[in-house]
């Protein structure tokens, strides 16, 4: 496929689509007339002008006349008792109104719940009561009327702390006779689950041709919306309730948990969100500064705000993905993987976040490390580690980005070892097309895709050339240059049934959506999830407006309101798409179908035989003998006595989908230059290849793509939160804390496939999080084949130093740092 | 992130700002181009209880070429000398316009000031590294009128300078002697502070070297002028060994701190690549 | 309370006074204090770009400006651009492009741009995406917004060659 190096853009046909894309007309399905359909075109977004015109409303433009703002005293030690708080100094600072500790509020807090035996329950108290557990845990609140006297304010308030040892690392928790977080959880063992699949591992392993061993790890790293968490809470009186306007993915959720923790019915706390500027995950749990906003306005019956700054969001907002593997994967003599053995360790944090619990980290690790690949034998031992450091919570991909890496880095040390080439030993153990649906080790169940083919564009459009070999030494002089594969897939839109799995106590999955035409023919959108950023109100009225043949400028969406929209789940893993579009779909077949029998009675004509496109419903074959949807929707709300009892009286449908799980596969590959004389890795090509089924929006699901993998290529090369021996955050800036900008990303190359899913009303897979899951493997592969026969590296991000630290090991130095010897960069002097 | 309280005055010339530090005591603190001043005021690590904005003082914005001295006014910004009006102002100097590329970034670069660069005395900031490879004559009022000091006696160590509280930086001039000249800096990303930079300014005779210059950043308590390196290039033929050696020399004389960056022997192992990088840069330079 | 001043300043073509704080930076007070909140506050300390709005025609963080520094000065911020009906050439090929989602760091973005578009005729690719690199965004990966600089300079070169045809 062509790129135009200016721009990036691929030219040609890019997609190839498997079987039959999807049903058409005769079942009542949309039109086939691909002329009229939206679903699959790059519509531009509906969701843009008034972005871009600077009219979007986040979080902190709503102000409503006497609003306050909150600012949190957090503490500065990492473990202690807290012997003594005294708010009362800063309420002499001028601007402050109020200042409060935890007794103040009855104690409120948040704790999540496994229901499974191995799970140590925890609560996470909303401000600190007698003991602090990471640096940044808020301790008090002060109240003002601006966010400066706010700050002031903190500044003087006295907490007086009894410092204990604290635990900061995974060796340090695990350690015997370490300190412990909670006085509850010996060991610090917050959730610590073995699996086993598969019968005779050991014999398996013992009598294997080859036994490769790996170990990776991954540091801490967060999500970093550019908008930070927020809220502002207000007491409405008329209805006594609490309004929480909340920066969320997730607003039914956080009515759970405010509700819950202020013991409240969850109608008396209305959760309402504006635009939101970015969440990754972060913003798909329950805060506890949106527990204390809340109960602040209860308590001071005016409007409350709280903006999280970048400080805090750096030393204080959900984290997520230290964690370590060491595997043990036994192949036979030409490649094939015959069993897996795992250990992984989780650095979770303090806490566990509210609903998913550190679990959500823990089981994903443990059971989705098998991948793409037949595996027929798989033991895991995966625990969850409790840290005084800031609680872990969901980040774009989970532990899949991880997972990914250790099993893929495993296929390249198994491959080298071999003697075959990375895509080789890919290819022989990836699931074939012919195997699907496919039962993997652990019981999931994945529907069709194309991971074979993935694997082979990828590498034909990376140039890899096949049978080279793999211990070729590096051209001397030159800069170190490597490829490096990953090939995954990815569960999308766990239902019910995956979550009730986990054994969460609340257990997310399905999803609502309400579809209703007024009486001058507009369609509006009614929905749990929360777009952010996805585009939703553009693809869902694809798909509506697809079934009810009507334009898209006709289809609004509603959501993030809990009084306007039915109950749902919000927008997290990769679901809101499957889910929610599967319901809209689904209810939008059935508004369409009401529509098709009001046409038919005003057309005298059978329903079966109206065909719904253009915004007019007309007799199939007979275009001319029609009406307009529009005219329907107004006989059926205005003139409903003209119409059958059954028939019209409104125009609504409310129609459920709780996916039973579809899955999308992708293979990244990147090609890099390692600088051996700094250390410093540049990426020069990128190219993915992905199937998520359906595309609703190509252009969509490209941007989705492209965004999730540079954050992947953070994780990769730049961003990691460091904490010192006593627990101090060092990295509180983004000067320290590094996100990947224009000049750290290369052109990214996309190409799709796509294998429609019989599992969603819509054909299409979720694939928000994929790009960030590919990434970090495929760069980390590419970095060890450019230092191939001279180290290698295991951990992300991958520092320049610690390539340099890998070749002065190899090289037996001891210098730390090998000599430097002249490259190309000289040129002629 | 909210800066504490403070006062402003806006000074309309060098001589009242200087005037206003006087009377507004030591924790008063000059404001020009503010891009490290106001981050470390909304972090709160820097609290001055008062400011003198000295960011409208025209006259002191400015890039001269007088007679192959280049003469830089305190409040030139960044990209006046990446993006000079007069194109031959930075002739024989265009190490200043290699060096302003690297600097922050395009927005930054429209705020940030010369002067002010210098006055915050980071480590690894570029004008520091340039001032003391050219020489450099740093002019400052004080409310006892101008003097001068050299680069080499300005810069005291970490964040600290010869600049009394009441004085103000008010001018640069940078020696002409060195008519080639490089700068090379090792960051994770574009546009960060260096982990480790390296500049290398030479004059020759012939191919042989008869002056240079070699200063590192990033690697201590302010940038630093390497005599070890330089006394290895004096007098040898400007050749691919000569550099390499003198890289050595350069990493083999500093002590340089470890962070999350790296070690101190991966900062001396960058120092030794980037000098000799440095200095094949200079040598193509001017020719 | 703490002493405030009175600061005077052209917005976006109009004439604006306010009494804040010394300490009250250009950001809080467009957004706060004028209502303008298209200019979005995403880090303090001058990192992520989100606040970047025109003082005098120049790109300017305004997270590190205090309003004060504004006084007698003109400031452009994401409103003076198109409106949602009528957008700006930069603004219709960022849409084209698919150089936002979230939209949060967009008009950051826009402003930075709008200047270095002024200031260059025709930007090569390297020049674009350094100056696209001052800026922070996480959702889109850049490559949108890479896309569409290139778009509105390569428009405007080519309207630029057909204007002596047409003369």
């Amino acid at each position: 496929m062509a790129v135009d190096a200016a721009t990036g853009r691929t030219g040609g046909a890019s997609a190839t689509v498997h079987g039959s894309p999807r049903p058409d007309g005769a079942d009542g399905a949309p039109s086939s007339d691909p002329d009229l359909r939206w679903v699959g075109r790059r519509v531009q977004r509906v969701e843009d002008p008034y972005l871009l015109a600077g009219r979007g409303v986040f979080l902190d433009d709503l102000e409503p006349r006497g609003t306050l703002h909150v600012a949190f005293v957090r503490a500065t030690v990492a473990a202690a008792a807290i012997s003594s708080v005294d708010v009362s100094p800063a309420l002499s600072v001028p601007g402050v109104v109020a200042a409060f500790t935890s007794g103040d509020f009855g104690d409120i807090g948040l704790t999540a719940v496994l229901e499974r035996p191995e799970f140590a329950v925890t609560e996470m108290p909303a401000l600190a009561r007698d003991r602090v557990r990471h640096v940044g845990e808020p301790v008090a609140v002060v109240v003002a009327t601006s966010p400066y006297a706010a700050e002031d304010g903190t500044e003087a308030v006295l907490v007086d702390y009894d410092e204990t040892p604290p635990v900061v690392g995974i060796d340090a928790a695990l350690a015997d006779g370490a300190p412990l977080v909670h006085a509850g959880v010996p060991g610090n063992l917050l959730l610590d689950v073995s699996l086993s699949f598969g019968d005779d591992i050991d014999a398996c392993i013992e009598s294997a041709a080859h036994v490769v061993e790996v170990e990776v790890s991954t540091g801490r790293i967060t999500a970093l919306p550019i908008e930070g968490r927020a809220f502002l809470a207000e007491f409405d009186e008329r209805a006594a309730r609490i309004v929480l306007h909340s920066s969320t993915q997730v607003p039914h959720l956080v009515r759970t948990g405010v509700a819950q923790a202020l013991g409240l019915d969850e109608s008396s706390v209305r959760v309402v969100v504006p635009d939101v500027g970015g969440g990754f995950g972060q913003k798909c749990v329950v805060a506890r500064e949106e527990l204390v906003a809340a109960a602040l306005c209860r308590k001071l019956r005016r409007p409350v705000k709280w903006v999280e700054d970048r400080r805090e969001g750096l030393t204080s907002g959900f984290q997520s993905r230290e964690q370590r593997f060491a595997l043990r994967g036994a192949f036979d003599v030409d490649g094939t993987l015959l069993a897996v053995e795992a250990d992984i360790c989780c650095d979770i944090g303090a806490y566990s976040c509210f609903p998913f619990s550190c679990g959500v980290e823990v089981l994903m690790a443990a059971n989705e490390l098998p991948g793409p690949y037949r595996l027929r034998r798989y033991r895991v031992r995966s625990r969850g580690v409790a840290t005084n450091k800031v609680p872990i919570a969901p980040y774009r991909g989970v532990s899949r980005p991880q997972a990914v890496l250790a099993i893929e880095r495993l296929m390249d040390v198994a491959a080298a070892r071999i003697g075959i080439g990375p895509v080789e030993i890919r290819e022989r153990n990836l699931v074939g097309d012919d195997e699907f649906p496919y039962r993997n080790v652990v019981g999931a169940c994945y529907d069709a895709g194309s991971y074979r083919e993935a694997l082979a564009t990828c590498a034909e459009a990376l140039g890899y050339r096949r049978g080279e070999d793999p211990s070729r030494s590096p051209r001397p002089g030159g800069p170190l240059v490597g490829m490096g594969f990953a090939c995954f897939v990815e569960p999308t839109a766990y239902g019910t049934a995956s979550f009730g799995a986990r054994k969460m106590s609340i257990v997310p999955g399905y999803e609502q959506a309400t579809v209703r035409m007024d009486a001058s023919g507009s369609v509006v959108v009614m929905v749990g999830t929360l777009s952010h950023g996805q585009g939703h109100a553009t693809t869902y009225a694809q798909i509506v407006a697809d079934h009810l043949g009507v334009e898209l400028d006709r289809v609004r969406l509603v959501q993030g309101d809990t009084t306007a929209v039915p109950h749902g789940w919000g927008t997290f893993a990769s679901r809101s798409l499957v889910a929610a579009g599967g319901a809209l779909a689904k209810a939008s077949d059935e508004l369409a179908e009401q529509l098709r029998r009001i046409a038919g009675h005003v057309l005298e004509g059978t329903p079966a035989d109206i065909e719904l496109a253009h915004g007019r419903a007309y007799v199939r074959g007979t275009p001319t003998v029609g009406v307009a949807v529009g005219e329907l929707a107004r006989v059926a709300h205005h003139a409903a006595n003209t119409l059958p009892p059954d028939l019209g009286r409104g125009l609504e449908v409310i129609a459920r989908f709780d996916p039973e799980g579809t899955y999308s596969n992708a293979t990244h590959g990147a090609v890099v230059e390692v600088d051996p004389e700094t250390g410093s890795v540049a990426i020069r090509r990128y190219v993915v290849v992905e199937d998520c089924g359906v595309m609703v929006n190509p252009m969509i699901v490209d941007g989705q793509v492209s965004g999730g993998i540079v954050q992947g290529i953070g994780s990769a090369l730049f961003e990691e939160l460091v904490y010192d021996e006593n627990g101090q955050p060092l990295s509180g800036s983004l000067m320290d804390y590094m996100v990947p900008t224009a000049t750290d990303v290369p052109v990214i190359e996309i190409h799709h496939l796509e294998t429609p899913t019989d599992r969603t009303p819509t054909g299409a897979k979720g694939m928000g999080e994929g790009g960030a899951i590919g990434a970090p493997a495929a760069i980390l592969n590419a970095v060890n084949d450019a230092l191939r026969g001279r180290g290698s590296v295991t951990r992300t991000p991958i520092r320049p130093s610690d390539v340099m630290t890998a070749i002065a090991v190899h090289d037996g130095s001891g210098r730390g740092a090998p000599m430097a010897v002249p490259t190309t960069d000289e040129g002629a002097t | 992130m909210k800066p504490p309280v403070f006062d402003y005055r806006r000074a309309a010339s060098a001589e009242e700002a200087v005037g206003l530090l006087a009377e507004l005591g030591d924790e008063a603190k000059l404001l020009a181009g503010g891009q490290s001043l106001v981050p470390m005021m909304n972090f709160r690590l820097a609290r001055p209880t008062a400011l003198v904005d000295i960011g409208r003082l025209d006259e002191l914005r400015f890039v001269r070429n007088e007679r192959g001295t280049l003469v830089v006014g305190a409040l030139a910004r960044h990209t006046d000398l990446e993006h000079p009006s007069d194109p031959h102002v930075l002739d024989g100097f265009s190490v200043l316009g290699r060096a302003a590329r690297q600097i922050g970034h395009y927005v930054i670069r429209q705020s940030g000031t010369f002067g002010g660069s210098l006055a915050h005395a980071d480590p690894a900031a570029e004008w520091c590294m340039v001032a003391l490879l050219l020489d450099a004559e740093v002019g400052l009022l004080g409310p006892r009128g101008r003097r001068v000091v050299t680069a080499g006696d300005f810069f005291k160590g970490f964040l600290d300078t010869d600049l009394a509280p009441d004085e103000m930086l008010v001018d640069v001039r940078l020696s002409g002697a060195f008519p080639h000249a490089g700068f090379q800096e090792f960051a994770r990303r574009h546009g960060d502070f260096a982990v480790v930079a390296a500049a290398a300014a030479l004059s020759l005779e012939g191919d042989v070297v008869r002056e240079a210059r070699v200063v590192l950043g990033g690697v201590g308590g302010a940038a630093v002028r390497s005599a070890e390196a330089e006394d290895a290039l004096r007098g040898r033929e400007a050749s691919p060994a000569a550099f390499a050696a003198a890289g050595e020399a350069a990493a083999g004389a500093i002590d340089p701190p470890a962070d999350l960056q790296g070690t101190p022997a991966y900062r001396r192992q960058l120092a030794s690549v980037l000098v000799r990088r440095a200095l094949t840069e200079a040598v193509a330079d001017g020719r | 309370m703490n002493p405030t001043t009175t600061v005077s300043m052209t917005v976006n073509g109009t004439e604006a006074t306010v009494h804040v704080e010394p300490r009250h930076t250009l950001a809080d007070v467009l957004r706060h204090d004028l209502g303008l909140t298209g200019t979005h506050v995403g880090c303090e300390h001058g990192i992520c770009g989100a606040c970047t709005v025109l003082v005098d025609g120049s790109a300017v963080r305004s997270c590190l400006m205090f309003a004060v520094q504004a006084e007698g000065r003109s400031v452009e911020t994401v409103e003076s651009l198109g409106t949602p009906d009528d957008l700006s050439p930069l603004q219709e090929a960022c849409r084209t492009e698919h150089a936002l989602q979230c939209g949060f760091c967009t008009p950051g973005f826009l402003m930075m741009l709008t200047a270095f578009l002024a200031e260059r005729d025709a930007p090569t690719d390297e020049e674009i995406r350094e100056v696209v690199a001052s800026n922070l965004c996480r959702c889109t990966g850049y490559q949108g917004l890479l896309r569409a600089v290139r778009r509105v300079a390569d428009e405007r070169g080519a309207a630029g060659r057909r204007q002596p045809a047409q003369a």
